[in-house]
């Protein structure tokens, strides 16, 4: 579904991606995996079109890299962004609204109702402003807002970051049930348990370039190998 | 005339600036609010809706009433034209960079006067207004003999003075409810809070862009149009009306539209008070220095950072 061959890619002179290639498959996670400014979250942006790229970007055969950047999560591609980055000045109906308005023009009354199943505690809060909601409710909108689009690649960038506890379990719940649903996830996480507990697929990059990839087979006795790639 | 009479009537004329300049500045809010970019042109689009207004009526020749709704209808359209396609051909082109897009429009500036000077010339050229009745307003006073109730002289305006007033609101209020209702209001809105997080979610970030640019033109242009009945069309008329704009959008807050607004009134009411009672040099004398105590004192303005 998601092929991804000698991508390069940077901000101005600096080259960030130094020829990377991953893949990722509906019903599966993919963990993305590599130290601090190893390029992961230039990798995502490079798939949204949001920094200047060089190679292929393919999604079920269609460039993403040949594509205007607005197009592109229009082709099925939701983006859950490092830090969130809500609409922080939009209420959480009209950040949903955002990401009902990139996807198919059917059915969104449905889908928005879904959101607000899966993620009750933002039907409370649907007039508040986003910026004023706490770091978990925050990052439930964030997710929400992307998976109304109707995505077939899910893209989540540090999800669980500064998260308390009970909201990271919500949130991994909520990565499970999209892959059981058959959707692509492309997950960018740091913990070692949580990647070992969810990941179908391991790749870890270094400086820009693809370090080593495991399956989910590898895994469980890859532990060691894993916390010496990451320095952890 | 007694003081209130006349303080009514001071009034009455800055509630006139108030409403041009809330309009004027409004657009000037809306271009920095979501492209970050300080439009120093945007006096000569205030300038060019005077100019096109003057043009339509002279060509068009029909009369009053119907000359003055096809500028008001032409002039707001071509003036964002223009504007829009400054936008593509020159903003574009500097990828929105905030200080390169000062000194380009800078640049936008000279141009828009020159060519003015070029075809339409130097004269300052006069729109009849649609209709201006004299007015004459009513005062209440207490006297000896109770409550009086009497037309003191000199203590009027005209029809389209009030008009202007009522389009003046009636068109902000229709900008404020298509920012907030709209699909479109919230696609700007979205893009003003976050460029990149919009693109991702299937926002056409240099589109939107242009229609904003267009769009704050075409908001100075109608100002320009509800101006010229009063002030006669002139290609340097952009200048104090930019300064003007200028000045309340830094004592409302940069990009924040209420804000805009309040300080709009504020200004026009005291430009037209102490006009009256002053000097117009007094007048641009403390509004200045309104913006210099609002700069030092408090630079996100007086509604910056809390109401948007
Ligand atoms: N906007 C930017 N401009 C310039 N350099 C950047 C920018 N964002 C990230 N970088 C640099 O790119 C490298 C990779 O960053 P990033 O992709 O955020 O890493 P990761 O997400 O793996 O921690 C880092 O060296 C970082 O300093
Ligand atoms: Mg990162």
């Amino acid at each position: 579904m998601l092929k991804i061959e000698g991508l390069r890619a940077g901000y101005g002179a600096a080259e960030v991606l130094r020829g990377v290639s991953l893949s990722a498959e509906p019903g599966e996670i993919t963990v993305l995996m590599g130290r601090n400014g190893a390029g992961k979250t230039t990798l995502m942006k490079a798939i949204m079109g949001l920094v200047k790229t060089s190679g292929r970007i393919e999604l079920d055969g269609t460039d993403l890299a040949a594509l205007p950047p607005h197009q592109v999560p229009r082709q099925g591609v939701g983006y859950v962004p490092q830090g969130r980055r809500l609409f922080a000045e939009l209420s959480v109906a009209e950040n949903l609204e955002m990401g009902l308005g990139a996807g198919p023009a059917q059915g969104r009354a449905a889908t928005r109702e879904e959101m607000l199943e899966l993620f009750p505690r933002l039907r409370e809060r649907l007039h508040q402003r986003a910026g004023t909601l706490s770091g978990g409710e925050q990052q439930m909108l964030a997710t929400a807002r992307a998976l109304c689009l109707k995505p077939k690649l899910l893209l989540l960038d540090e999800p669980t970051e500064g998260l308390q506890p009970s909201m990271i379990g919500a949130i991994r719940q909520v990565m499970v049930t999209m892959r059981d649903r058959g959707l692509a996830v492309l997950l960018v996480e740091q913990r070692i348990e949580a990647v070992l507990e969810l990941a179908d697929r391991v790749s870890v990059i270094e400086m820009g370039r693809n370090a080593e990839d495991f399956s989910r087979a590898a895994l469980s006795g890859a532990e060691g190998r894993l916390r010496a790639r990451l320095g952890v | 005339m007694d003081f209130g009479p006349y303080l009514m009537l001071a009034m009455l004329e800055g509630a006139v600036l108030a409403a041009v300049l809330a309009l004027m500045a409004s657009g000037l809010s809306l271009v920095f609010g979501v492209m970050r970019v300080v439009n120093v042109a945007h006096g000569e689009f205030y300038m060019l809706g005077a100019v096109v207004a003057w043009a339509v009526t002279t060509l068009l020749g029909a009369g009053p009433v119907l000359n003055f709704v096809a500028a008001l209808i032409v002039a707001p359209l071509v003036v964002g034209a223009m504007a829009a396609a400054a936008d593509m051909v020159i903003l574009k082109r500097l990828n929105y960079d905030p200080e390169r897009t000062i000194v380009a429009t800078i640049g936008l500036l000279y141009i828009l006067q020159q060519l003015t000077l070029m075809t339409y010339g130097a004269d300052a050229r006069p729109v009849v207004a649609p209709f201006n009745e004299r007015i004459a307003l009513p005062w209440v006073e207490w006297g000896d003999k109770g409550l009086s109730f009497y037309f003191p002289w000199g203590l009027s305006t005209t029809s389209y003075k009030l008009f202007v007033i009522a389009a003046a609101v009636v068109l902000i209020a229709a900008l404020k409810l298509f920012m907030a209702k709209t699909r479109a209001g919230l696609i700007m809105r979205a893009t003003q809070g976050d460029r990149e997080m919009a693109t991702a979610f299937g926002v056409p970030v240099e589109r939107v862009y242009a229609l904003v640019f267009g769009g704050g033109a075409a908001l100075a242009a109608l100002a320009g149009v509800l101006i010229v009945p009063i002030q006669q069309a002139h290609y340097l008329m952009g200048g104090d009306a930019l300064l003007l704009s200028f000045i309340v959008v830094i004592i409302g807050g940069l990009g924040s539209l209420s804000g805009t607004i309040v300080a709009a009134i504020l200004i026009g009411l005291s430009d037209g008070i102490i006009s009256v009672f002053f000097t117009p040099t007094l007048a641009k004398m403390i509004a200045t220095l309104a913006v210099a105590l609002v700069l030092v004192f408090r630079p996100q303005g007086l509604f910056g950072g809390t109401s948007r």
